[in-house]
Formats: C-alpha cells, sequence, structure tokens
C-alpha cells in the first residue's frame, strides 16, 4: 500500500538546514569581503594548489590499491584475531591525526624504528618530512578505511556466486575476473573519490610533517598567512581557492561515494573454495601481515612511549584535557541539535538535492569557516574568546556529513515500516521522535555521537587558528610539546589524547548499542 | 454511519470505485481476487490511501482529507501493528495517549483490556517476547482501549494457524459488540465470512460492491463472485 506522504514536520529540518548553510555563507561572505583579487595567485599559491592535489591524488591512489589485496585477503581467510583486526580497521577514522602523526614518527622518524634497523644494517636513512611523510599518513588513515569499504563491497557479493565457481573449479584468476573485478570495478572509483577529497582539506597532516615552500596543502598556507602574517586577504583568497576546489571535488564525489556502514556483519567471511593453493595463502598472509604490521605499529610505539611520558606530563596537558572533553561534549550535542531535524527531513523528503546540504561541511574547509569568523568577530570582540564555541561548532559540522549518512537510511526505514501505524495513532512532532524515532535509531545515533565525539576531541583544526596561549584543547598542546621538543612529555599527552579519543567513542557507542531491541 | 459516496481511489494504474453506507454496529466481510484493492479500499477508509473523486463523511461531517490518527476509526494492518522497542503497556498505552504519559486511570484501563484479552501480567513484556498469537491480542488490546466505532482488519491474522485465527476472529467479534462498534475485514476465505459477517462487500473489476446480506449472498452467488469463489 502506498503511504500518503508522511509528515515529520519539515520545519525544524529545514530551520536546521538553514542554519547550517547561514553559518558557512556567513564565514564565506566575510572571507569574499577580504580577499583581494588584484594581486591574483602568486607562485606560492600555486605551489600550494599543486601539492594539495599532488598528495591528495597519490594518497588517494596508493590506499587504494593497497587495500585491495589486504581486502581480499581478509574476504576469504578466516583466522584467529581476524574480527579484532577488522574492528582495529576503524580505528584511524577516530584516531586524534596528530597521535598517529606521532606514532608514525616513532617508527618512520629520524630516530624511529625503521631507521635504527637500517642504520643498523649500514643502509641509508630515510625522511619522514615532505611530500613522501604526507602521503604516509594519509596512507596511514585511509589504508584501513578503503580496506573497510572494499571489504564491505566483497561481502555483498552473493555466497552462491563463490558456490558456483567452487563446482566449476575456478581458477582464482578466474574468480577474479568473473566476480572480484565486476565488484571492485564499481567500488573502487567511490573509494578513491572520498579520500582524495579527505585529503584535499588535509590539515594537521601537513602541519606536521609537511610545510615549506615544497610542501604545503591549501589549508596550511591559509593558517601560515593568518597566524604568521596576520594577511587577511591573503588568508581569504586562499579559502576560496580551498572552497572552489573541495567543493567542487566533493560534489562531484558525492554521487560516487559508497554509504557508510556501522560496521556489522563484517564478521563472517564467504565460505570459498578456490583460492586454496600455497601461492594464494602466502600472498594472502603477507597482506594481511604487512597490513596489520603498518596499522599495528605506530599505535603500539604511542602507547609504549606515552606510558613513560605520562610521568613528565605537565599539568598543563591535564587542564587541556578537561578542556577537550567540554569542547567534544559541546559538539556532540550540537550535532544532534543539527542532525536529527536534517535526518528527518532528507528522510521524508522526495530523493536528492537537500542531502547536499550535509556535504556543505566538507566542501567548506574548517580552516576557511575559521577564517571567516575570525573576521566576522574581530572587529566586536576578540576572537580569542570565541576559539572554544567556534571549534566546537565547526567539529560539528565536520562531523555532520557523517552522520547524516549514518541516521538518513535507518530513518527512512523506520518512516517506511513504523509510518502507518504511527499515523493510525495519531503520534506526531514530539510524540513520533521520542517513542518512535529516538529508540527505533537509538544505535545509529550512539555511533554518530561517538563518531563526533572523537572527531572533536582530536581535531587540531580551526583551534589552531586563535586560540589563548595556555587555555587551549589537548591536540593543540601536544602540538606545541612537540614543536617545544618536549617529546616526552607529548607521548604522555598522545596516549592522554588516544584514550579520550577512543574512550568517548566507546561509550557513545555502547550506550546506543545496551538494550537494543530488535 | 460512514458514507462513501462516488468514491474513486487510484493507486498506480490501477483504481477501485466505491458508493456505499457502512451502518453502525455491523460486520462487514470484504472479499474478492488478489491486487483488487481490498487492502486500497481500507486504507483509503483510514487515510491512507488518498480519494482522487468523491468524499466520505461520518455522520454527515466530510471526513476525507481528515488525518488518518483523528478518524473514528482504527485499523490492523498484516503486519507491524506493534512498536518493538516498546513494552506491551506503552504500545496499548499509545492508543490512550500518545505522549504516553498515563496516569495510574490509564494504566488501569489498559491492565483491564490486556487482561480481557488473556494477556494478564504481559504488561512488561517487550513484543519480541510473545508469540504471534499473542502479539495479535496485544493488538487487540490497543483496539479496545481505543474504542473507536469503526475497527478494520486488513488480514492482521494472516500468519497465524487455522485455530488460533479462528479464536482471535471469535474475540474480535466479542470485542466488537462488546464496544458497539462496526467491522470491516478482508479475508480470502469464505468459512471467515460464514463465522463472522452480516454483510459482504464484493471487490472485483475495479468495483467495490454495494454490501449485500452474507448469508444470501454466499449461497447464490453472481457469477463473478463464484468464479472467485471457484
Amino acid at each position: 500500500m502506498a503511504l500518503r506522504p508522511f509528515a515529520i514536520s519539515t520545519r525544524t529540518g529545514v530551520s536546521a538546514a538553514a542554519l547550517v548553510a547561514l553559518l558557512i555563507l556567513a564565514a564565506l561572505w566575510a572571507v569574499l569581503t577580504r580577499a583581494e583579487y588584484g594581486s591574483g595567485l602568486g607562485p606560492a599559491e600555486w605551489s600550494a594548489i599543486h601539492f594539495t592535489i599532488v598528495q591528495a591524488t597519490l594518497s588517494a591512489g596508493i590506499s587504494t590499491v593497497m587495500a585491495i589485496p589486504v581486502a581480499r585477503a581478509l574476504a576469504r581467510r578466516q583466522f584467529a584475531g581476524r574480527g579484532l583486526l577488522v574492528t582495529l580497521l576503524g580505528a584511524p577514522f577516530i584516531l586524534p591525526v596528530i597521535v598517529a602523526v606521532l606514532g608514525l614518527l616513532a617508527v618512520f622518524g629520524r630516530a624511529g624504528w625503521l631507521n635504527m634497523a637500517l642504520a643498523g644494517l649500514n643502509l641509508p636513512t630515510i625522511s619522514i618530512y615532505g611530500l613522501h611523510g604526507v602521503v604516509l599518513a594519509h596512507v596511514f588513515f585511509n589504508l584501513p578505511l578503503a580496506t573497510r569499504l572494499l571489504l564491505q563491497a566483497w561481502q555483498t557479493l552473493p555466497a552462491e556466486r563463490f558456490r558456483l565457481a567452487g563446482q566449476l573449479d575456478l581458477t582464482p584468476r578466474a574468480v577474479f575476473r568473473a566476480i572480484e573485478w565486476p565488484m571492485l570495478r564499481q567500488t573502487l572509483p567511490g573509494t578513491a573519490a572520498l579520500i582524495f577529497v579527505i585529503c584535499l582539506t588535509s590539515f594537521a597532516v601537513a602541519l606536521t610533517l609537511g610545510g615549506g615552500p615544497r610542501a604545503t596543502t591549501i589549508e596550511l598556507a591559509i593558517y601560515q598567512a593568518f597566524r604568521f602574517d596576520f594577511d587577511l586577504s591573503r588568508a581569504a583568497l586562499l579559502s576560496l581557492v580551498q572552497l572552489v576546489l573541495a567543493g567542487s571535488a566533493a560534489f562531484l564525489a558525492l554521487w560516487i561515494i559508497p554509504n557508510i556502514s556501522i560496521g556489522g556483519g563484517q564478521d563472517r567471511p564467504h565460505q570459498r573454495w578456490d583460492a586454496r593453493g600455497g601461492v594464494q595463502r602466502l600472498v594472502d598472509s603477507i597482506a594481511i601481515t604487512i597490513g596489520a604490521l603498518f596499522l599495528l605499529m605506530p599505535l603500539s610505539a604511542v602507547i609504549i612511549r606515552g606510558l613513560g611520558g605520562l610521568l613528565v606530563t605537565p599539568a598543563s596537558v591535564w587542564q587541556s584535557a578537561v578542556i577537550s572533553i567540554g569542547v567534544a561534549l559541546c559538539s556532540v550535542a550540537v550535532l544532534l541539535l543539527l542532525a536529527l531535524p536534517m535526518a528527518g527531513w532528507i528522510a521524508t523528503a522526495k530523493r536528492g538535492s537537500v542531502e547536499a546540504i550535509g556535504l556543505f561541511g566538507i566542501a567548506a574547509s574548517p580552516l576557511m569557516i575559521g577564517t571567516g569568523w575570525f573576521i566576522l568577530i574581530h572587529p566586536v570582540a576578540d576572537p580569542v574568546l570565541f576559539a572554544l564555541p567556534v571549534t566546537a561548532l565547526v567539529n560539528a559540522l565536520m562531523a555532520l556529513p557523517f552522520a547524516l549518512r549514518i541516521l538518513v537510511p535507518p530513518l527512512r526505514d523506520t518512516v517506511q515500516v513504523y509510518g502507518r501505524l504511527s499515523q493510525a495513532l495519531s503520534l506526531q512532532g514530539w510524540p513520533f521522535w521520542r517513542w518512535v524515532i529516538l529508540p527505533r535509531l537509538r544505535p545509529q545515533i550512539g555511533f554518530a555521537m561517538g563518531l563526533t565525539g572523537a572527531l572533536s576531541m582530536g581535531d587540531l583544526g580551526v583551534i589552531a587558528l586563535f586560540s589563548a596561549q595556555n587555555h587551549t584543547t589537548l591536540p593543540l598542546q601536544m602540538y606545541r610539546l612537540m614543536g617545544s621538543y618536549q617529546i616526552d612529555a607529548a607521548a604522555g599527552a598522545a596516549l592522554i589524547l588516544l584514550a579520550l579519543s577512543l574512550g568517548i567513542f566507546w561509550i557513545f557507542d555502547k550506550a546506543g548499542r545496551a538494550h537494543a531491541q530488535a | 454511519m460512514l458514507k462513501l459516496e462516488r468514491v474513486l481511489i487510484t493507486q498506480g494504474n490501477f483504481s477501485v470505485h466505491a458508493d456505499m453506507t457502512i451502518e453502525p454496529q455491523k460486520k462487514y466481510a470484504v472479499i474478492g481476487p488478489s491486487g483488487a484493492g481490498k487492502s486500497s479500499l481500507l486504507g483509503a477508509l483510514c487515510g491512507f490511501v488518498p480519494m482522487v473523486e468523491g468524499r466520505l463523511t461520518w455522520h454527515g461531517r466530510d471526513i476525507t482529507d481528515d488525518a488518518p490518527g483523528v478518524r473514528p476509526m482504527t485499523m490492523l494492518f498484516q503486519d507491524n501493528n506493534l512498536f518493538p522497542h516498546l513494552t506491551i503497556l506503552q504500545n496499548v498505552g499509545l492508543g490512550l495517549r500518545r505522549d504516553l504519559r498515563l496516569t495510574a486511570k490509564d494504566k488501569e484501563n489498559v491492565e483491564r483490556a490486556l487482561c480481557r484479552v488473556g494477556l494478564t501480567d504481559m504488561a512488561q513484556r517487550m513484543p519480541g517476547s510473545l508469540s504471534g498469537g499473542q502479539q495479535s491480542r496485544a493488538a487487540l488490546a490497543r483496539v479496545l482501549v481505543q474504542g473507536c466505532p469503526l475497527v478494520l482488519l486488513d488480514e492482521p491474522f494472516a500468519a497465524l494457524g487455522p485455530a488460533l485465527r479462528n479464536g482471535m476472529l471469535d474475540l474480535v467479534q466479542q470485542l466488537v459488540t462488546e464496544t458497539n462498534a462496526s467491522l470491516i475485514m478482508v479475508t480470502h476465505d469464505p468459512k471467515d465470512v460464514a463465522r463472522i459477517a452480516d454483510e459482504v462487500i464484493f471487490v472485483a473489476g475495479g468495483i467495490a460492491h454495494a454490501p449485500q446480506p452474507a448469508k444470501a449472498l454466499m449461497e447464490n452467488p453472481p457469477a463473478e463472485l463464484r468464479s472467485y469463489l471457484g
């Protein structure tokens, strides 16, 4: 039976979307008023644009290609710890960038494990700074993401096809060509596009591992123009470039970016009858080992060094930790107030364009929004006073597209299945949210809250633009410790930050799943 | 009484005409071939399927464009009659108060209804922990507390076994008699008609025929109905 168009009141949803648009457009307007076009783009700007595109392309390409053997191995092998490894693949997504960078430095840095091994073998050492360092860090973050997305696609292949392949005794090469490649051809572009867009607006990685005229992203250039030269017009011009670049890429990618799954159903591989030979076994073992080591070594380095560093952690770190928790909780609250009404609106609207509003969050770079609001606040008040609220707000906006992708599909299902009954019982407005949507979407809401909390907790972005010397968030505090070569204290701060990020995610996600009803 | 005046219901590329009166305290069976529009007819009465032409009146008042929740009727669907995340008490309580702020008296009402349908002491259970028959009973308890003058059944017991189904139909019959409600139920089974219905609405060929006395019609069916009954 076709449903009469079901009315979740669209007013709140439209207002929330309008508010999001307003926050971003106001920043954009402020930026536009200050940008000076006369000078145009100088060589430094062109080099930033060039570097941004090159590193994003390399990061997307390498992550995606390397993910294929790892995902394939995970899809067709059953081994002890497989479930744990698949879960860990989700970790980089909520891992604070600055923490991961510290871990990567411990492994690949000047005095890192790899260089010590190379030196021991009398081989030339490598440097992690510059283009390859930035790409390495991006691959560290996005290889697991790509692996999960591909694994998800592998899992959607019907089991019957592998049964048929087993019956026909197809060679691994034939299985790949007949079953796996057609699936990959559909999935790879979207995966690569998503990573490309994520890397375009990369800031913290470039801040720590890049820099200098040859390894500066646009986002970093905005920061430098702002922080070092206090050249608002140049920062504004760069923001505009970033908006056009990231915005158009995000807009094009919207149509091919895959859905973000909540992670269920990835714990069981298909029963397979192909790839039983020794060579395939060896290839898969190598892929899984390298993939796992690449993921686990930096993480273990953070924990090992952090435990020692906790002893020398200054009080300012603990103070910042408290501030970060507050900022993260505010972000979560703002996100809920924006995302839930918007999801309700999107889920009941005729498909399409409204979902793009959530994408504003990705398209508009955090530093552009930050710059814009700095310009707006500057004449009337001291922007430093607004550093934390603006950070909380921008973090919520950054998480919004992900939250919408998580919330909209189950909300659409809920309305489909229970809309009729709710209408018959006259459940509308708040009672409908209270008694139907919120309880039905509890796991997804918890997941979205956890994701937002973790992203906000670990974010080193807009806070770097205008923050006071002492009163600041933990990621920035940690960055300052690294900058002043207090490596042990920074390692201690990294461990605290890691625990806070994973902890806030775990608590919200767990609370969402607890008492989940069928 | 409920009046359908020259009503046209359209869904996709099929449509049903209906022009009839539903009398108070009578029991109607809606029969007809699959896809003829039985569910659409009930959906239109309840306000889920729009009427393209004609009007629907209740005691002379036009309710054609009223929202489903404010119409003088309640309907049990083929499935999803209970919210799986709410207790039986809450599910039934929604029939009384949509904000679920149940007073002691409301709770008493719910308990009494649950008792009446044979679900004593089940108030705190979740629907998932109940059998299919018990879930149907819980939905009926909500119908009971709502106390609407019209009860519509769109084959809610289709998934139950024959004995259980007959038990549920008997219960429905008792409940509508107790609340002085009219009953309109979709069915595929001529035995249901004999068991429960005063009148039959035969839906076929794009027309929902006006109700006719059940006994006479089933004993001497016209050609179209005969070919359906086989």
